[in-house]
C-alpha cells in the first residue's frame, strides 16, 4: 500500500493532477499515447533498468547495445513510426541509457549536409542499420572553437582520393559517443587542403571498422576513451587516422565540392546548416535537460514527506522534513524552476518551427536572434537544472548519496549538459554579442527583434511597490527585472564603448568585459523566462485549480530570482532595501502555500516507478523497504568476499608479517 | 612516461612567477622542517613497489574494496615498521597510502579506537582495547539509522537489560531502525559499538553505547541474530563498505555496555553519568578536520584546473593571433582565481581550529569548559560554510576543465564524490548552520540584557542598542579601503552584525505574535542561515588577513595580499545585496569594489601557476592526467585511455552477440 504520510498529502490536493498531467503533455490524446508507448517499454524485460546500478562499464555497454538492436525489432512490432511522436517517447522512457544513438546525427547530417546522390546512397544503408554511424568532430584538443580542428583531408587528384591525417596528438578525435566499440562508419571533420591551399573545416564520410568482422581498417586506430562521470552505456572514443584514403564522393557536398580536377567550388546558402546547428541546442533541453530536474524533484519531494526528522514542537511526533522552511526553501524553487523551464522550451519550440517556415521560405531574419536564444537558454536552463538537481541530491541526507536513490546518476548525467552542444560561458558571451548590437541598434533608433524591444523602454525610477501583495502583481516584478537586465547589458556597452574609446584595442576590450557581459546575458534570460512563465499562467484554463497553483509557482520563481540576485535588483536603485523585505515576505508565504500541493505537483510530472529507478521517489512511498531489498541484491552481498582470505583474516589472525 | 619533458607552457608561467612556491608551502605547513618530514613520509610510500597498484579507475567496486583492503593491513605493518607513532603522522602516512582516499578501517582507528579510550572503563580497555589496537578486532561504529539520521534522539534500536542473565537484548524493532550507512560494517569489521535506547527496569534511561561483537572470529560468518551487510553502490566511497546492521535478540553480556560515565549495575539500577558535554569533543575534532579536507579537495581541484588552463589553448582573443591559453580569458579567471583565494582561505581556517582545539582540549582536561560553547558554534558554522564552498568549488573547476574535466582521467570526478559527502555526515550542513545560528542569537540577547561577549562574536558588543523593532536600522556606511584587507574585515563584520541583529528581530517578531518558540524558529530559520553565513564569512575573512602579517618572505607576503584581497572582494561584489541593503555600501563602492576584482585577476594572472605549485602534491597525490606537474596533458590522456576495460579486447564481445546479427540481417 500507499505510505499513509505521502497519501495523505495526496487528498490535499487543491488541483486536479491528471488535468495539469494533460496540460503539460499539450493534451489528453497526448498523455494518452506517452503512457501506450512506456507501457509496451516498460513490460519487456528487455528494456528493465533495475539492475544498473550494479553493473560494470562492460555489462552496462553490452545492455545498452542489446537494447537499441532490440528496439529496432520492437518498433517493427508495435508498428511505431520513426518520425512519429512515439519514438521521442521512447526515448524519454529509456532516458536515453541505450547505445547507437549517435546513428540518428550521423543520418541527420548526411540528410543536411549531403547531396542528393550522397543521401540516396548512404541513407537506405543507415535507415536498414547495414552501417552504424557516428560522428566525430570534437578533439582530444579542440572543442567549442570549431576552426582551430587540426585533422587534415588532403586531396589527391591523381587518385581522385582524400587523404585523411591525424598529424598529432591534439588532433585525435576525441569523444564522439558510439564510435569506441561499436560503430562502422562516422562522419569526420576535417581541414580541406586543395593543392596546398587550405579550405577550412569539411565533413567526410568515413568507414573505420570492417564489414565482415568489425576490425578497425587499415590506418584507423579506434578506442573507448576510458571511464567517465556516467555515461557508462556509451562507448564514447577516439580515432586516428593515418593516411587512410576516402574517395572524392565521400566529402558532404551539398554546399561545396571538390571538382575532379581539384577545383572547390561553393554555392547555396549554408545558412540554414547553421539553423539546424542551433536547433539542436534546444532539442537537448527537454529530455537531457529538464525531465532529470523533474525527476530530481518527484524524489526529493516525495522522500521529503516520508521522512521524518527531529521534532517541530516539543511531544508531538517527529516532523516530516518537507515541514521545515529550510527544507522549503531548497527544494520549492526548485519545482517551480522545472515548471518554469518546462514552458520556456514549448515557447522555444514554438519559436523555432515559426523560424524553420520563414527560412524554408529564404528569409533569414530571424536567425540572429533565434541563435542567440538557442545559446542563453541552453546555458541557463542547464545551469539552473544541474544546480537544482544536485541541490535535490543534498536534500535527501545520507540516502541521497545512494545510488539506489537515483539521484547521482541523474546528476552526473546532467552536469555533461553544461558543456556539450557549446561550454556555457562560450554560448553566453554569444548572446551577450546579440545583445550588444541590439543596444546599439536601439540607442541609434534602429528597429530590433521583438524580444528586446524592452531595451528602450527602460528608464531609471523607482518601483511603486508598498506592500508585500503588490510583490504578487506580476506587472510589479516583470518591471523589476526589465530595468535590471536591461541595466546590466546597457553599462556593459557602455564599458564596453568606454575602453575602446580610451584606446583598447576590441578583442582586449571585449575580453575585459566578458564577466560582466555574461551576467548580463544571464538576466536577459532569467527576465524572458519569467516573463514567458507569466504569458502562460494567463493562457491557462482557470478550470480544476490549474492557473491558480500555476500562477503561485510563478510567483515563487520571480520573487526567488530577486532575492538570489538581490545585488543586481538593489544597485541602482530600482528596488530598494525595504521592497527587499517585501519581496521576503511574501517569498515566506508562498513557500507555505506550495508546500500543500508540493506532492501533487510532482505527481503531475506522471513518471513510472521504472522510470524513475528511485528507492527514495516511488510512487508508494515504501522507502525503507526498497532501500533495503536493493541493498540485498547488491553483487557485494550476492558474492562472497574475496578481500576476507586474502587480506582481512590473515590480519585478524597476526599472520601478515608471516606471509 | 618518465622522459617527457615539460610543457613549455608550463614553464613559461613558472618562470615568471614574482615569488618562490617554495617558500609559500613553508607558510602552509607550518615552517620549513615540517615541509621536509611530509615528504619524507610521502617517499616512504611512493619509493615502496608494496603499495603500487592499478589506476582505481579502471576497477570494479569489489576491486577497489580489495585494493584498498590490501593497502590497509599493509599499512598498518609498515607503520610499526617505519617506526612512527605521532597521530599527526599517522594520519599523513594514511592518507598518502589512501591518496586522500576513504578506507574500510577509516572507521575502527577514528571511531572505534577512541571511543574505547574515552568511554570504556578500564576493565573494558583491556578485554578491548589492545587487541583493537593489535587489530585482532576490527571495530566499526554504528549510530546512523536508516529512518534516522542528525537527530540521534530518535534512534530506535533498544538495548533491553535482562537482570536473570545479566545481559543486553539488542534488537532492531522496525525497518526503519536498521543500522545504515557506518563504514567498515559491510564486509570488513567483526565488533561494533552501537548506540541503542536503553531500557532497564522498564525504563526507558536514553542512548547508550554498547560493544557488539558481530562476526565469528576465524570465519567470519555472521553471528546468529545478526543480519548484516553491505549497502551497495554510491555516489563514490567504492573502496568503503557502508553497512547494514540488523540485531534480533541479540544477547551481550552487561559488561559489554560502555560504561565510564553511565551504568548499569547487575541488578538493574541505573547510575547516571555526571556531564554529558563531554561528547561535545570528538565532533568538534571531526568537524575541524572537515575544514582542512575542504581545504585540500579545493586546492586539489585548483591545481588541477589552473595548471590545465595553462596547457590548453583554445579559440580566439585576436583575430589571426594563435588560439591563447584557457587562462588568458578573464571568465576563466574570474572562475578559478576567488576559488584559489577560498582554498587558501580555508587552508589557514583549518589550521586555526586544530590549534584552537588543542588549546581548548588542554584545557578541557583541567576542567576547564568556558569556551567549547564558542568553539563547538563556529566549528558547526564554519564546517558547513567551508564544505558548500568547497563542493561547489570542485564541480566549478571541474567545469572550467571542459569536456575532458567529465573523463575520470581528470581526477576531479573522483575528488568530488569523495568531497560531496561532507556536506552531510558529521551533522547535515544546514543543520549546523542552524546551530551556530542559536549561539549567535544566544550572544545577542545576551549583550541585550547588558552582558558582554568575547570571542569571534565580540562585534556584537558594539551594536547600537535600540529597542526591539520590526524594522531594520540601517548600518552606518563605512569607508572602503578596496587595497586594505584589515578595512574589509569591518565591511564583513559590519555585515555580519547588521544580519544577526535582523535575524534577532524577526525572531522577536514572530514571538510577539504568540507563536510558539519553535514555530517561530522554524519559520526565521532563512534569516538565521543567512546571518550565519555572513558570520562565517567575516570570520573566513578575518583569519586570512590575520595570516598575512605572520609571512615574512616580502614577496610572498605580496602575492598572498592580492590574494585575499581578491577573496574578500569577490566575497562582496557576490553578495552585493546584503552590503546595499544593509546600507553598508553605497552602490558607487560596489562599482569600485566589482572594478577592483578584475583588476585583481589581471595582476594574480602571472602568479597563478606558482600559487597552485605551492600547495606541493605530487602527481601520484594528485591522481590526474590534466594537472600533471610537467603539463603532458594529451600523451597521457591517450595512454590512459587505452588501459580502459572496454578496449581490452581489439572487437567488443557485444559485436558478436548483438551487432552482427542485425548488421548481417539483409
Amino acid at each position: 500500500g500507499v505510505n499513509p504520510d505521502l497519501a495523505s498529502e495526496r487528498l490535499a490536493a487543491s488541483f486536479s493532477v491528471e488535468l495539469l498531467t494533460a496540460s503539460l503533455d499539450g493534451g489528453a490524446e497526448r498523455t494518452r499515447t506517452r503512457r501506450a508507448v512506456v507501457e509496451a517499454i516498460e513490460s519487456d524485460p528487455v528494456f528493465s533498468q533495475e539492475n544498473q546500478y550494479f553493473q560494470s562499464q562492460n555489462e552496462r555497454y553490452e545492455a545498452a547495445v542489446k537494447r537499441a538492436v532490440y528496439l529496432q525489432k520492437k518498433i517493427r512490432e508495435m508498428g511505431w513510426s520513426e518520425t512519429g511522436s512515439e519514438v521521442q517517447y521512447i526515448y524519454r522512457c529509456l532516458s536515453g541509457d541505450i547505445a547507437l544513438s549517435l546513428h540518428r546525427v550521423f543520418m541527420r547530417s548526411i540528410s543536411v549536409l549531403g547531396s542528393d546522390e550522397q543521401i540516396a546512397k548512404w541513407m537506405p544503408l543507415a535507415t536498414s542499420y547495414q552501417i552504424i554511424g557516428s560522428y566525430a568532430q570534437t578533439e582530444l584538443g579542440h572543442g567549442t572553437y570549431l576552426q582551430g580542428l587540426e585533422t587534415t583531408a588532403v586531396f589527391d587528384a591523381a587518385t581522385q582520393e582524400f587523404i585523411l591525417n591525424t598529424p598529432t596528438i591534439s588532433a585525435m578525435k576525441w569523444w564522439p559517443g558510439d564510435m569506441g566499440r561499436s560503430a562502422t562508419h562516422s562522419v569526420v571533420f576535417a581541414q580541406l587542403c586543395v593543392h596546398g591551399k587550405c579550405y577550412g573545416v569539411h565533413p567526410f564520410i568515413l568507414q573505420i571498422r570492417s564489414l565482415q568482422d568489425h576490425s578497425p581498417r587499415p590506418g584507423v586506430t579506434v578506442g573507448d576513451i576510458g571511464p567517465k562521470m556516467n555515461f557508462q552505456h556509451a562507448d564514447n572514443g577516439f580515432l586516428r587516422l593515418q593516411n587512410v584514403r576516402v574517395p572524392r564522393e565521400n566529402m558532404l557536398s551539398k554546399f561545396c565540392e571538390v571538382q575532379p580536377d581539384g577545383t572547390y567550388v561553393r554555392w547555396g546558402s549554408q545558412k540554414i546548416n547553421y539553423f539546424t546547428m542551433t536547433s539542436v541546442r534546444i532539442s537537448v533541453l527537454s529530455d537531457e535537460v529538464i525531465l532529470p530536474l523533474m525527476k530530481a524533484c518527484t524524489i526529493a519531494i516525495r522522500y521529503s514527506v516520508v521522512r521524518r526528522q527531529s521534532k517541530l514542537k516539543p511531544g508531538e511526533q517527529e516532523a516530516k522534513i518537507l515541514d521545515y522552511q529550510t527544507q522549503q526553501q531548497k527544494l520549492l524553487p526548485q519545482l517551480a524552476a522545472a515548471y518554469a523551464f518546462h514552458f520556456i522550451n514549448t515557447y522555444l519550440h514554438e519559436l523555432f518551427n515559426r523560424g524553420y517556415q520563414d527560412i524554408q521560405g529564404k528569409n533569414f531574419d530571424s536567425l540572429p536572434e533565434l541563435h542567440a536564444f538557442s545559446s542563453g537558454f541552453k546555458a541557463l536552463v542547464s545551469q539552473h537544472c544541474t544546480s537544482g538537481v544536485e541541490i535535490c541530491l543534498r536534500a535527501c541526507g545520507g540516502h541521497g548519496y545512494s545510488l539506489l536513490s537515483g539521484l547521482p546518476s541523474l546528476y552526473t548525467k546532467i552536469i555533461a549538459s553544461c558543456i556539450y552542444e557549446g561550454e556555457n560561458t562560450v554560448l553566453l558571451l554569444q548572446t551577450a554579442r546579440f545583445l550588444i548590437k541590439c543596444f546599439m541598434a536601439v540607442s541609434a533608433g534602429q528597429p530590433v527583434p521583438p524580444s528586446v524591444t524592452y531595451l528602450s523602454s527602460a528608464k531609471p525610477g523607482k518601483c511603486p511597490a508598498k506592500d508585500k501583495s503588490d510583490f504578487l502583481n506580476p506587472e510589479i516584478y516583470l518591471k523589476a527585472y526589465e530595468q535590471m537586465a536591461s541595466r546590466l547589458i546597457s553599462s556593459s556597452a557602455a564599458k564596453l564603448q568606454h575602453l575602446i574609446r580610451s584606446g583598447v584595442d576590441e578583442y582586449e576590450a571585449w575580453n575585459q568585459c566578458t564577466v560582466q557581459l555574461e551576467r548580463a546575458a544571464k538576466a536577459h534570460c532569467h527576465y524572458i523566462t519569467v516573463k514567458n512563465f507569466v504569458e502562460t499562467v494567463e493562457k491557462l484554463d482557470n478550470k480544476a485549480g490549474i492557473q491558480k497553483i500555476m500562477k503561485h509557482l510563478c510567483d515563487l520563481f520571480a520573487l526567488h530570482g530577486i532575492l538570489s540576485n538581490m545585488g543586481d535588483f538593489l544597485y541602482d536603485g530600482y528596488l530598494t532595501a525595504a521592497h527587499m523585505d517585501l519581496v521576503t515576505a511574501s517569498y515566506l508565504d508562498l513557500l507555505a502555500v506550495i508546500r500543500k500541493d508540493a506532492v501533487p505537483l510532482v505527481d503531475a510530472f506522471d513518471f513510472t516507478d521504472r522510470s524513475l529507478n528511485s528507492a527514495l521517489g516511488s510512487y508508494d512511498g515504501q522507502v525503507y523497504q526498497r532501500l533495503y531489498e536493493g541493498a540485498r541484491r547488491s553483487p557485494t552481498n550476492q558474492q562472497g568476499n574475496p578481500a576476507y582470505g586474502k587480506y582481512l583474516k590473515p590480519l585478524l589472525q597476526n599472520t601478515l608479517s608471516k606471509l | 612516461a618518465a622522459a617527457m619533458v615539460m610543457n613549455p607552457d608550463l614553464r613559461k608561467e613558472r618562470a615568471a612567477a614574482t615569488f618562490q612556491p617554495e617558500l609559500l608551502t613553508h607558510v602552509l605547513d607550518g615552517g620549513a622542517e615540517r615541509t621536509r618530514r611530509r615528504r619524507e613520509i610521502e617517499a616512504l610510500i611512493t619509493n615502496d613497489p608494496d603499495f603500487q597498484h592499478e589506476d582505481f579507475n579502471f576497477l570494479s567496486r569489489s576491486q577497489r574494496y580489495e585494493q584498498a583492503i590490501r593497502k590497509s593491513a599493509l599499512m598498518v605493518m609498515k607503520l610499526r615498521e617505519h617506526g612512527i607513532a605521532d597521530p599527526d603522522e599517522i594520519y599523513l602516512f594514511k592518507s598518502f597510502v589512501h591518496r586522500g582516499r576513504p578506507e574500510p578501517l577509516d572507521l575502527h582507528l577514528g571511531m572505534f579506537l577512541p571511543t574505547l579510550l574515552t568511554q570504556a572503563t578500564p576493565e573494558q580497555q583491556d578485554r578491548f582495547f589492545m587487541p583493537a589496537w593489535n587489530l585482532e578486532i576490527i571495530g566499526t561504529y554504528a549510530q546512523t539509522e536508516m529512518g534516522h539520521g542528525s537527530h540521534i534522539r530518535g534512534l530506535e534500536t533498544t538495548a533491553t537489560y535482562d537482570p536473570a542473565t545479566q545481559e543486553f537484548i539488542l534488537n532492531s524493532p522496525t525497518v526503519t531502525s536498521i543500522k545504515w550507512w557506518p563504514g567498515g560494517l559491510g564486509k570488513t569489521s567483526n565488533h561494533a559499538i552501537v548506540l541503542a535506547q536503553l531500557y532497564t527496569l522498564g525504563q526507558c534511561k536514553g542512548l547508550h553505547a554498547f560493544i557488539v561483537p558481530i562476526r565469528q572470529l576465524g570465519t567470519h560468518e555472521p553471528l546468529p541474530g545478526i543480519t548484516v551487510g553491505d549497502i551497495g553502490p554510491k555516489f563514490g566511497y567504492d573502496e568503503m563498505d557502508n553497512g547494514y546492521l540488523k540485531m534480533d535478540n541479540f544477547r551481550i553480556p552487561r559488561e559489554n555496555m560502555l560504561m565510564k560515565y553511565a551504568q548499569v549495575e547487575p541488578d538493574g539500577t541505573y547510575v547516571k553519568p555526571l556531564s554529558d558535554k563531554l561528547t561535545y569533543g570528538t565532533m568538534v575534532f571531526i568537524r575541524a578536520h572537515i575544514v582542512g579536507d575542504a581545504a585540500r579537495a579545493l586546492s586539489r581541484s585548483c591545481t588541477i584546473a589552473i595548471r590545465y588552463s595553462a596547457v590548453r589553448h583554445q579559440s580566439e582573443l585576436k583575430a589571426g593571433e594563435p588560439e591563447p591559453q584557457v587562462l588568458d580569458y578573464q571568465t576563466q579567471q574570474y572562475k578559478l582565481f576567488p576559488l584559489l583565494g577560498a582554498a587558501y582561505a580555508f587552508h589557514f581556517v583549518g589550521t586555526y581550529i586544530r590549534d584552537t582545539y588543542r588549546r581548548i582540549s588542554a584545557d578541557i582536561i583541567e576542567g576547564d569548559l568556558s569556551e567549547l560553547p564558542e568553539l563547538h558554534a563556529l566549528t558547526a558554522g564554519l564546517k558547513a560554510f567551508c564544505s558548500w564552498i568547497a563542493n561547489a568549488g570542485i564541480e566549478e573547476c571541474r567545469m572550467a576543465c571542459g569536456g575532458h574535466g567529465y573523463s575520470r582521467c581528470s581526477g576531479l570526478p573522483d575528488i568530488y564524490v569523495t568531497f560531496t559527502p561532507s556536506c552531510t555526515y558529521e551533522g547535515e550542513n544546514t543543520v549546523m548552520m542552524l546551530q551556530t545560528a542559536r549561539f549567535l542569537i544566544k550572544s545577542y540577547m545576551q549583550v541585550g540584557s547588558g552582558q558582554r561577549v568575547t570571542g569571534t562574536v565580540s562585534y556584537l558588543n558594539d551594536l547600537p542598542r535600540q529597542h526591539i523593532q520590526p524594522q531594520h536600522v540601517a548600518a552606518r556606511p563605512v569607508t572602503v579601503l578596496v587595497n586594505d584587507p584589515v578595512s574589509l574585515v569591518e565591511v564583513y563584520k559590519a555585515r555580519a552584525a547588521w544580519l544577526v541583529e535582523a535575524a534577532a528581530k524577526n525572531l522577536q517578531a514572530e514571538l510577539n505574535r504568540r507563536k510558539n518558540k519553535d514555530d517561530a524558529w522554524n519559520v526565521t530559520s532563512l534569516d538565521l542561515v543567512r546571518a550565519t553565513d555572513a558570520h562565517c564569512h567575516y570570520v573566513v575573512v578575518k583569519l586570512f588577513t590575520a595570516k598575512l602579517s605572520e609571512i615574512n618572505n616580502a614577496a610572498v607576503r605580496a602575492v598572498m595580499t592580492d590574494l585575499c584581497l581578491l577573496y574578500a572582494l569577490d566575497g562582496i561584489s557576490k553578495n552585493a545585496g546584503d552590503f546595499l541593503q544593509a546600507g553598508i555600501l553605497t552602490n558607487t563602492q560596489v562599482n569600485q569594489v566589482n572594478q577592483h576584482v578584475k583588476e585583481l585577476l589581471a595582476i594574480i594572472r602571472p602568479n597563478a601557476v606558482a600559487l597552485v605549485d605551492a600547495f606541493d602534491y605530487s602527481d601520484s597525490y594528485l591522481g590526474s592526467v590534466l594537472g600533471r606537474y610537467d603539463g603532458n596533458v594529451y600523451e597521457t590522456m591517450f595512454e590512459w585511455a587505452k588501459k580502459s576495460p572496454l578496449n581490452q579486447t581489439e572487437v567488443h564481445e557485444s559485436f558478436h552477440k548483438h551487432l552482427k546479427p542485425m548488421l548481417s540481417k539483409l
